[in-house]
Formats: structure tokens, C-alpha cells, sequence
């Protein structure tokens, strides 16, 4: 999977509550999490993403409470993907479950400012700033979690199986 | 190579005689945990799966316990949904608001839990179980709805890091301080997921109320769960309560650690976390500057009888200050009326606190105790997010039920020894 996205950089430490703030989990519908998706971080953050878009934090990002309602936000915020210096465990399994792509990669997040654009190939497990043209290397996943997060979640995996 | 009491417990649930740190192992389940707000994300997923049956009637359980009594009408939506699947599929340990409690007050209270066993529940601080010589984690809703159709769930096995408390424990201190301290040490990722092993002399002699709080924090020091191995304490607090056997295991002493940290709690102070995060700790002498609006009791943290004690030896006799509200959360039903016969309830509602029903509710800014903007609290529960517990501009303090108690009466934070 490649994506090629604006980025939105978040620093470390961002939680689930900040993601989406426990005053929204009566629902669960993904339109309605994304109207207040990292409302509490970045007020204007619901209005001005776009889809396509991509988020690039610092370390431990996802951390807390495990409600799968933060990647669902996220995903349905329309982000690509979410690249951290490192994620939450919790966190981490819920995108890979719910099929949001993430990745970690420690080099790209300090080079990559808010508004670049960057390309992000999960297959390589590379980072490109297209503004620079500077390219970071990550680990990529193995090829049965990447399958899970293209096939949009787990249970889409499961099924299929 | 020796194992930790967690290698131990996902190996025997994997079929095998070894795991080490790192692998990858499938493993059968003890217990599937959800409640009302992760429950209905997970039966929807398991919906879409299309099978007619759970894997194992008993071995669910289901709690409403995040949004109720119901808030309002979508949290009474997402209620009957997990109140419906319970009916339809038979779910034997489901609990109506009138026998509930918080999750991981409740399931500990009534003999769920055990030593040995492996245990996965949608909300992250199901890490609590740990104190009882478990193997407990929190997932997220699909892996609880994988868990429900299949029993099963896969794992990387977590590398260990061990924490060894020694000294005499002062008067004050409290399991919350221990806890609140090491993640003040080491830092909201410093055991991200890892295993931490909680020993030492004074692990051994704490009660299970307060070992409780402290494997309930592992995850607010990012770790994938915390663990004490059970003893005649553990013992003397199952054995009434449970209905079905039970292993217990200790480590090796030749077990691989990462890391091995050691704590004197001699000298130690009661703990405060300022805002935002559980990292940011200070001791108690440090922060009596802090004015407060609210102060909250209770919660899966510190809502046990042993907290409520305390709190309560503190009010005795004593009033609120008047700018404050102080709410009090007994964590169970059973909790809440023991705490009622031994006239704990009284004392709080005498000294003008109000006491409510159990719930998670201020915990994490649902309902009941809602923050305004630019207001402080202090509580006894485990985060200290940006708008944990209202609006994003209001903060959160975190300690024990001694100093909740004291600085309820204060007005500001306030050492025990204060009042």
C-alpha cells in the first residue's frame, strides 16, 4: 500500500482521550467520532483535514484508554495513515484491527514539519518527503498484518480466510 | 532460562512447555471482558462474522458500567445493545446496574478472576487482575469480538521489568504512591509493552486492595500488564470467592528481566501526578499550593473498602471545605454496602460529600462531576489527560484516597498528616 498525503504533526504522548474525548463515546459511528477528532490537541483540526491527509507524532502515540474508537475516528477523520516515532500497544493493535495504517519510524519525525507532503510505501517501509526529498526507512510489517490493514480490519481478514 | 509468572501463564494457555520474550503465541482464554461503551463496538464486529454462537457462556463478561445509570439516550442505546446480545446468547455473567460495579472492581469481588488465569478485557485498565498473580490485558473491541466467537487471542510475549520495594512503609503511604511513583520514575512509556513484575517486603505485606491500584496503573507507564505473585494475602481474598480451581505460579529466579528497578519507600512521600499526564509527579509537600474545586473518591483505581476506610477515618468528625465538592464512588455495589453498615456513608454524607452510585463516570469526564473550564480537580482515579474529566481546559491532580480526603476538607492539596 503507498499514500501520499499532507502532513499534520502532532508531538508525543498523544492519547485515545485527546483523540476522541470520552464526552463523544455514546456512538460509534465513524462520521460522527471525526466531527471531534483531536478537537482537544488541535481545535481546528475536525475542519481542516482532508481525506488523504496524514499524521505524523512523536513517541507513544495512542496511549490510555483502549477504545478503538480513536483509530476509528481517525480513519474516519479520512487520514491515510498514522506515522509515530513509536505507538501505544494498545493503539497499535486497534489500527492494525480496524485497518488503519500505521507505521513507525523514528528518522522521519523530526525532518517532516506540518503541511509537507510525504509519501509513505507500507510494502518498503519507507517515508519520502516530497518537499525535501529525503527518504526515511522503517520496518515494514509483516505480510499477514498488512494484508489485515488492506482488507479494511480483522474481521474483513477473518472472513476472507 | 527460568520464566516470569507471565511467560509461565502464556505458556500453559498456549500449549507449551517454553515461550520467551518476543514470540508470537496463540492462546486460549480464561476471560473475555467488555462493557458499555467497547461492548457494542465489539458486537457489531462479531455480527458481521455471521456465527449463531460464543465460544463459551461463561467465560464472557459484561459489565455496563461507563455510562451508567444511562446518561442519555444513545449511552441507553449502546446499553441495550450489550443488554440484548447478553439475553440472545446466553451470557451468564452479565450484570444489571443493580448487582453491578465498576469492571475491575467487580470481577475481582466476585471470584471471575483467578490466579493463572489469562484474561482479555476492552478497557485498557484490565491490567488490574495482574494482583492476583493473572495474566490480564487490555484489547481493543475487535480483539474482544475475536475473543467471543473464538476464545482465543494471539500475544507477543512481553519482555519483564522487575520492581522491588523495600523499607518501612510511613503511616500515609498508600499503594497509589508506590505506583504513581514508579511512573513518575520511569515515565508514561517506560514499560510500553512490557510486563511489570511488582515484588519485594513490601509487596508482600500490602493488602490486595492496594495491590489492586497498583497492577491497575501498569498501563498508565504503557505496560502491557502488571503483575504480583499470588500469596496467603491472594489467598485469603479468593478463598471465598472462588468457584472453580485455580494455579499459582511464582517466577524463576533465574527469569530474564530487562530491567530491575528498586525502591526504599522509607522516606517516600504521598504522591501527587499534576496535569496531563500520570508522569508528572511531585511529593505532596510540593504541591500544597494548589487550590481545588473538586475532589473525586472511588473509581476502578482506589473505589475499594480499604479506600473508602481511609477517606472516611480522615472526614470523621470533619466538614468539606465550602468551595469544594467532593464526590465519593464506592466501586461496587457489595462495596457500597459494606461501606453503608460501617457508617463510612454516613461520615461522608455528614461532612457534605455526595456518594453515588458505582460508576466510571467522572473518571473519564462521562457524566457525574463534569469539570468547567478553568476548574481543578484532585482525584483518586488513573489519567490526567488534556479533558480527562471535562472541559480541555480544566485539570486533573492524581493521588491517594488519604490525601483526596484530607484536601477535601482543606480546600487545597493537603498531607493527611495535615488535618
Amino acid at each position: 500500500m503507498k499514500f501520499t498525503g499532507k502532513v499534520h504533526k502532532f508531538g508525543a504522548d498523544i492519547d485515545t482521550d485527546v483523540i476522541i474525548p470520552a464526552r463523544y463515546l455514546n456512538t460509534f459511528d465513524p462520521a460522527e467520532l471525526a466531527k471531534h477528532c483531536l478537537e482537544d490537541a488541535d481545535p481546528e483540526f475536525p475542519t481542516k483535514v482532508q481525506a488523504g491527509d496524514i499524521i505524523v507524532a512523536d513517541k507513544n502515540f495512542g496511549c490510555g484508554s483502549s477504545r478503538e474508537h480513536a483509530p476509528i475516528a481517525i480513519k474516519g477523520a479520512g487520514i491515510a495513515c498514522v506515522i509515530a516515532r513509536s505507538f501505544a500497544r494498545i493503539f497499535y493493535r486497534n489500527a492494525i484491527n480496524t485497518g488503519l495504517p500505521i507505521l513507525e519510524c523514528d528518522t522521519a519525525i523530526d525532518a517532516i514539519n506540518s503541511g509537507d507532503e510525504v509519501e509513505v510505501d507500507l510494502d518498503l517501509g519507507q517515508v519520502r518527503n516530497l518537499r525535501t526529498g529525503e527518504v526515511y526507512e522503517a520496518t515494514p510489517f509483516p505480510s499477514f498484518m498488512q494484508e489485515i490493514m488492506a482488507k479494511g480490519g480483522l474481521i474483513n481478514y477473518i472472513k476472507d480466510k | 532460562m527460568g520464566m516470569t509468572i507471565s511467560q509461565k501463564i502464556l505458556a500453559f494457555h498456549a500449549g507449551k512447555e517454553f515461550v520467551a520474550p518476543g514470540e508470537l503465541v496463540n492462546c486460549k482464554l480464561d476471560v473475555v471482558l467488555g462493557n458499555d461503551v467497547t461492548a457494542p463496538v465489539a458486537i457489531a464486529e462479531f455480527d458481521k462474522l455471521g456465527i449463531n454462537q460464543v465460544f463459551d457462556q461463561e467465560k464472557i463478561v459484561l459489565v455496563p458500567d461507563h455510562f451508567t445509570p444511562n446518561k442519555d439516550i444513545k449511552s441507553a442505546e449502546q446499553s441495550k445493545t450489550m443488554r440484548d446480545f447478553a439475553r440472545k446468547f446466553g451470557i451468564k455473567h452479565y450484570f444489571e446496574i443493580g448487582s453491578m460495579g465498576i469492571e475491575h472492581c467487580l470481577l475481582p469481588e466476585q471470584g471471575l478472576v483467578l490466579p493463572g488465569d489469562l484474561i482479555i478485557g476492552a478497557d485498557s485498565h484490565t491490567c488490574t487482575y495482574g494482583a492476583l498473580g493473572a495474566f490480564a490485558t487490555g484489547v481493543g473491541s475487535t480483539d474482544m469480538a475475536a475473543g467471543m466467537a473464538t476464545g482465543e487471542a494471539w500475544f507477543r510475549v512481553p519482555e519483564s521489568i522487575k520492581f522491588i520495594y523495600y523499607g518501612e512503609m510511613p503511616r500515609w503511604l498508600s499503594g497509589k504512591d508506590l505506583i504513581l511513583h514508579t511512573i513518575g520514575d520511569i515515565g508514561v512509556d517506560g514499560a510500553r509493552y512490557m510486563s511489570m513484575e511488582f515484588t519485594g517486603e513490601v509487596i508482600s505485606k500490602l493488602s490486595m486492595d492496594n495491590r489492586f491500584t497498583m497492577a491497575n496503573m501498569a498501563i498508565e507507564a504503557g505496560g502491557k500488564n502488571g503483575i504480583i505473585a499470588a500469596d496467603d494475602i491472594t489467598r485469603d481474598y479468593i478463598e471465598q470467592r472462588a468457584k472453580r480451581p485455580y494455579t499459582i505460579y511464582q517466577s524463576d529466579p533465574d527469569a530474564d528481566y530487562v530491567e530491575i528497578r528498586e525502591y526504599d519507600v522509607s522516606k517516600m512521600e504521598p504522591v501527587i501526578a499534576f496535569p496531563h499526564l500520570p508522569e508528572n509527579t511531585h511529593p505532596v509537600s510540593e504541591a500544597t499550593e494548589v487550590s481545588l474545586d473538586q475532589v473525586v473518591i472511588g473509581s476502578c483505581t482506589n473505589g475499594r473498602l480499604e479506600d473508602l476506610e481511609i477517606a472516611a477515618s480522615l472526614l470523621k468528625g470533619k466538614k468539606v471545605h465550602p468551595e469544594i465538592r467532593l464526590l465519593v464512588f464506592p466501586g461496587t455495589q457489595q462495596i457500597y454496602l459494606d461501606a453503608l453498615r460501617r457508617g463510612y456513608i454516613e461520615t461522608f454524607i455528614e461532612a457534605g460529600a455526595v456518594v453515588s452510585t458505582p460508576t466510571c463516570g467522572p473518571c473519564l469526564g462521562g457524566h457525574m462531576g463534569i469539570l468547567a473550564k478553568g476548574e481543578k480537580a484532585l482525584a483518586t482515579t488513573n489519567r490526567n489527560f488534556v479533558g480527562r474529566m471535562g472541559h480541555p481546559e480544566s485539570e486533573v491532580y492524581l493521588a491517594s484516597p488519604a490525601v483526596a480526603a484530607a484536601s477535601a476538607i482543606k480546600g487545597r492539596i493537603t498531607a493527611p498528616w495535615e488535618v
